[in-house]
Parts: structure tokens; C-alpha cells; sequence
């Protein structure tokens, strides 16, 4: 138990230390950082159901996407949430992505494995093909571009202003998704992930179970929808190819599955590589490629995993080996 | 809307699903075998492209480059398999997760290659006509394209179905523990379709090359829709292939020429309820 309140203390702390150093640099880390800070709720959303779920969707960018766009067109063609009314626009993104994860779960939660990567692949290609063909509503490849920030008492439009209410929401959410996980369904859901078949004995609605989970890391996909619209400041398809929900994917596989925080971890390496390293050299990919690559070969449990890793490898080294201990473990 | 635009749409309908059926038989081997998602399967198609026009700019032969590209790309994929993916044992995620990664790779390694322009692959003259029939223009190449299919159809349905070497295939895809217990070396199996697979993508790369284009981002625009006729046909199964490259020829083209609005939605919501109703797809087997 005290090392959980250890670990919860480092990341009160690190998050603490962003809120006061970065507003403290220049505009194009404070920009980097809000991306970075509004993508990991995506991330996260998805570490619920790959991480404490066991369900890897292959189509998460479809809540960030639906949530996105439900801003823009809202924000061009009604002139609606660029006041106070930002805050009702918030409300709508997450229930329009929980909605739409209450649907598409109807499809997907029965499928396991191979086949619900599948089927999230399809569901997630069934957003982007509207996305990117329904033109009148969409504005097809071009996408939206957003209008100004949104204005209420504060304005938005500084990036300074606005890191802080992304940070906000990442927090919130980070807190939300933390109690969710530890809470008694959260608990069951790791069961879910563990051994499906004992949950269902112990009588457990499984179905149900991944089914909330389902719908929750939507609605969280659909906040960081809003957010995302407003950081980057236009929607296109871009946001709902399957390159991005795999991006997400890699990112929460990055920093650790199964840890909520490493999601974040994940995504402020992926972003801050692709954004900033680009400028640098243009054979950033190669680094990128080869993160993945490396982390799937060879740290399985992702970044949050190493130093569980370096504690292992300790107590092997100095206890002496114990065979039957090797035996066990499953090759 | 009278009866030519049905016929022409009809006919192009079939030769992009001639097209597909190349990319995605390979796909639905390698998952029926191996039960890998292979994201790295479109970069296949796109190398394919990029092989064949350095081949095509340095001999000057379209003909050379079709095998020279395939058997290039072929020893890419066996490489990957045996180096990589063998390796890391049986986890849907990471193979999945790797594979990607090798997409990026390929990616950015075509870009340095090949940079960034578009480029296009141009048959001899001889497949740039057009054949008239009952006052209708039917490319050549297009015929070419279905010509080329239906060999390749014919082909490998020969060897599933009436070699030693299909029938242990077929075994593996079946229960691969069964097979293995019965004496199949499904380690080679695998490495052999995988193999196949490649050699099938990139040869679907080198003759949609010409109508398509080759450019960068082609690889994650071909993906989906090799794993729409995977999932609509069944995977593992190569009349499934067959059946579902049509279907997804068919309605991709009459999708954009009916309901350009919805047209991919019209393309992917089908493949949702098939995987819904049935997970293994039209002709797969539990």
C-alpha cells in the first residue's frame, strides 16, 4: 500500500512540475505540451480497456474523431461554444462519444482476440469514411478549421490560458480514470482481463462489464475530441485514419499497459518525437519505427515496466536461482 | 443511368476487385495460418510499386520488373517473419504493434528511396488500348488486370487443393496444433505464406501501380480495404478471397458512382455486421 501512495506522490509531483515549468517556457513547447496533454486522455481512454480490460481497439481515434468534429461543425456553422456555452459543448462531446461507443460496443464487445481488433478496425473505418466523403457536413479531406477560441471571462486564444484548462481536464481525468480502476469495477474488469471464463463462473455479467468500460472510454475519447479541435485548431480525417488510433494504441503500449500514466508517458515521447524531432533531421520516422519495434521486442510491459524489470533482475542475481521457480514460468 | 453505366461500372467494379483479390489472398493466408493482423501488409504493395519502377527505370522492362519486385518484396516479408515475428510467439497485440512499426519503417524508408513524388507505372503499349465492344471502351490493362487475377486464382487454388504441400496449408489453417502433431512443420508453413503473402502484394503493387499511382500514404489506403476483403470472404480461405475482392470491388465502385457521400461507410459498415453475425467471415470455418 505504501508504495502506491509513493507512486501516486511522484505523479502529483511530476504533474505539478509541468504546471509551473512550462507556462515558464517558449510558446512552442507550451503548444507541444497542451497536444501532448489533450491526446494522453485519448490514450488513457484507451488503456481502460486495453490495459485493465484486455480489450485492444484498433479504432479509438473514431471518439476522438466524432468528438472533434462535433466542435467544429458546432463551433462554423451554428457559432455555438465559443462563450460560456464551451462548457455545454464539453458535456455534449462526451456523451456524443459514449453514445457512439454504446453502439458500436453492441458490435464489438462479443468479438475477443484477433476478431476484436478486426471489428474495432471496421467500426473505426466506417467514421473515417464519412469523415472524409460527407462533404456538406464535413468539408471532406479539407476538413473544418476552427474560428477563435472560445471566450468567457477568460480568453482562450492565449495558449497560455488555454494549456491551463487542458491541463485541467487531463488531470481531472487522470483522477476520474484512477478511481474508476480502483474502484470494485475496475477490479472486475482486471478479472475480465485475467480469466473471462472465472469471472462468468463467480457470476459476473462480463458482457456488461467490458460494455461500460466500452462506453466510459468513449465518452473520455470524445473530451479529448473537444479538446483536440480547439489545441490543433482545425479537423480533418486525418484524425480518425487508422494511423491515429494506432498511434494511440502504440503510445498506452509505449509507456505501459495497465498504468494509466504511462499512456501519458507514451504519448509525450510519440508527439514530442514527431513534432519536434521532424524539425530537426528528416529521418525521424526511422527513431520512431524503431522505438516501437524495440519496446515490442524487448520491454513488453512498456517504460512504466523497467524499473519492475531492474527489481527482478536484482532479486535473481542475488538469491541464488531457485529451479523449481524456473520451471514455472511459462516459456 | 442506362445500361452502359451499369456494364462499365460493372467491369470496372471487377478488375479493382482483381486487383484486390491479389492483395487480399495473401492477407487471408497469412491470418488463416498464422492468425497474425499484418498492418504491414499494404507497405508490401507500396514497396512492390517502388521496386518495379527502379527496375522499370534502369532495364527499361515492364516485364522484368513484375517478378524481380514480387520476389524482392517476397524476401522482405520472409525475412520479417523468420528475424521478427517467429520470435515473439503467440500475442495478437504485439505482432500487431510490430508490424506497424515495420510499416513506419518502410514508410520512411521509401521516402528516402523514392522521395516524396507521385509516380506512375507504364505498361508496354501494347495493354494501354482499348477493345470496343457493342460501342463500349474496355481498357486492355483493365482486362489485363482480371486476366491476370483469375491465373493467379487458378494457380494457387491448384496447389491449396491438390498438392501435398495445400493440404498441410489447409491442415494448419484448421488447427495448427493437430497439425503439428500429425508431423507438419507449420514453422515452415508459416514462413512460406508469409512469404506468399508478400509476393502476392507486391505484385498486386506493380499492376495496380499503373492505374493507381505509386505515391507515399498509398500503403494505409490499400490496408483496410485487403482487410475488408478478408473479413467479408473469411480468413484462411482463398474462395472467400475471391468472393469478398469482388464484393468489395463492386460496391467500392458503385458506392462512389451512386452514394459518393457515403460511399466508404456504404463499404465498411457491411464488413462490421458480417463480423458481427459471423466473426470468421462468408467462407471461413470456426
Amino acid at each position: 500500500m505504501k508504495n502506491q501512495q509513493i507512486k501516486v506522490l511522484l505523479v502529483v509531483a511530476a504533474l505539478a512540475a509541468i504546471a509551473i515549468i512550462v507556462p515558464n517556457t517558449n510558446s512552442y513547447v507550451i503548444l507541444l505540451v497542451t497536444r501532448a496533454l489533450a491526446f494522453s486522455i485519448l490514450v488513457m481512454s484507451l488503456d481502460i480497456l486495453l490495459g485493465f480490460t484486455g480489450l485492444p481497439s484498433l479504432g479509438q481515434a473514431a471518439y476522438l474523431g466524432v468528438g472533434a468534429y462535433m466542435t467544429a461543425i458546432l463551433a462554423t456553422k451554428y457559432q455555438f461554444g465559443l462563450g460560456f456555452d464551451f462548457w455545454l459543448v464539453v458535456v455534449f462531446g462526451i456523451l456524443i462519444g459514449a453514445a457512439l461507443a454504446a453502439i458500436f460496443g453492441l458490435f464489438a464487445i462479443r468479438a475477443t482476440g484477433v476478431y476484436f481488433l478486426m471489428i474495432t478496425l471496421a467500426l473505426g473505418q466506417c467514421v473515417w469514411g464519412l469523415a472524409y466523403r460527407w462533404n456538406s457536413l464535413t468539408g471532406g479531406d479539407n476538413g473544418i478549421n476552427l474560428p477563435v477560441r472560445p471566450k468567457f471571462g477568460i480568453d482562450l486564444s492565449q495558449d497560455v490560458t488555454f494549456f491551463y484548462l487542458v491541463f485541467g481536464f487531463f488531470s481531472v481525468s487522470l483522477l476520474l480514470m484512477y478511481i474508476l480502476v480502483r474502484s470494485p469495477f475496475g477490479r472486475s474488469l482486471v478479472g475480465i482481463r485475467e480469466r473471462e471464463l472465472r469471472m462468468q463462473i463467480l457470476g459476473y455479467n462480463t458482457w456488461l462489464h467490458k460494455y461500460i468500460a466500452f462506453i466510459i472510454a468513449g465518452g473520455f475519447g470524445g473530451l479529448a475530441g473537444v479538446l483536440w479541435a480547439h489545441t490543433a485548431g482545425i479537423v480533418s480525417p486525418e484524425n480518425v485514419v487508422l494511423t491515429t488510433s494506432v498511434d494511440a494504441l502504440l503510445m498506452a503500449v509505449l509507456g505501459g499497459a495497465g498504468t494509466l500514466v504511462g499512456g501519458a508517458i507514451g504519448a509525450f515521447i510519440v508527439i514530442a518525437l514527431r513534432e519536434y524531432l521532424s524539425t530537426l533531421v528528416p529521418w525521424w520516422q526511422y527513431v520512431l519505427g524503431g522505438v516501437y519495434v524495440l519496446t515490442i521486442l524487448y520491454l513488453p510491459s512498456g517504460l512504466m515496466g523497467i524499473p519492475e524489470r531492474i527489481r527482478q533482475r536484482r532479486t535473481l542475481s542475488s538469491k541464488p536461482v531457485d529451479p523449481k521457480k524456473l520451471a514455472s514460468v511459462p516459456s | 443511368m442506362d445500361i452502359r453505366f451499369w456494364l462499365i461500372q460493372t467491369f470496372n467494379g471487377i478488375s479493382y476487385g482483381a486487383l484486390l483479390f491479389l492483395v487480399g489472398s495473401g492477407l487471408s493466408l497469412i491470418f488463416g495460418v498464422m492468425r497474425i493482423v499484418n498492418l504491414a501488409h499494404g507497405s508490401y504493395f507500396l514497396l512492390g510499386g517502388y521496386v518495379a519502377l527502379t527496375v522499370i527505370w534502369t532495364t527499361g522492362s515492364w516485364v522484368l520488373a513484375i517478378p524481380v519486385a514480387a520476389l524482392a518484396i517476397a524476401v522482405v516479408g520472409l525475412l520479417m517473419e523468420r528475424v521478427f515475428l517467429r520470435p515473439l510467439g503467440f500475442d495478437p497485440l504485439r505482432q500487431v504493434l510490430l508490424t506497424v512499426g515495420f510499416a513506419f519503417l518502410f514508410q520512411q524508408a521509401a521516402l528516402d528511396i523514392w522521395t516524396g513524388n507521385n509516380f506512375d507505372i507504364n505498361p508496354p503499349d501494347a495493354l494501354t488500348q482499348s477493345v470496343v465492344i457493342g460501342g463500349l471502351y474496355f481498357p486492355l490493362y483493365r482486362v489485363f488486370m482480371i486476366g491476370m487475377a483469375l491465373s493467379i486464382g487458378v494457380i494457387l487454388w491448384l496447389v491449396m487443393e491438390k498438392t501435398r504441400m495445400g493440404a498441410a496449408v489447409r491442415a494448419t489453417v484448421d488447427d495448427a496444433q493437430m497439425a503439428r502433431g500429425v508431423g507438419i512443420d507449420t514453422s515452415r508453413i508459416s514462413m512460406f505464406i508469409f512469404a506468399l503473402g508478400a509476393f502476392l502484394a507486391a505484385l498486386g503493387g506493380v499492376i495496380g501501380g499503373a492505374f493507381l499511382g505509386i505515391y507515399p500514404g498509398l500503403d494505409f489506403e490499400i490496408l483496410p480495404l485487403a482487410f475488408a476483403v478478408v473479413i467479408i470472404g473469411g480468413m484462411g480461405s482463398l474462395t472467400g478471397a475471391a468472393v469478398g475482392a469482388l464484393a468489395v470491388g463492386l460496391a467500392d465502385n458503385f458506392g462512389k458512382a451512386l452514394l459518393p457521400e457515403i460511399s466508404y461507410f456504404t463499404l465498411y459498415a457491411p464488413m462490421v455486421l458480417i463480423l458481427a453475425v459471423k466473426p470468421t467471415g462468408l467462407f471461413g470455418r470456426e
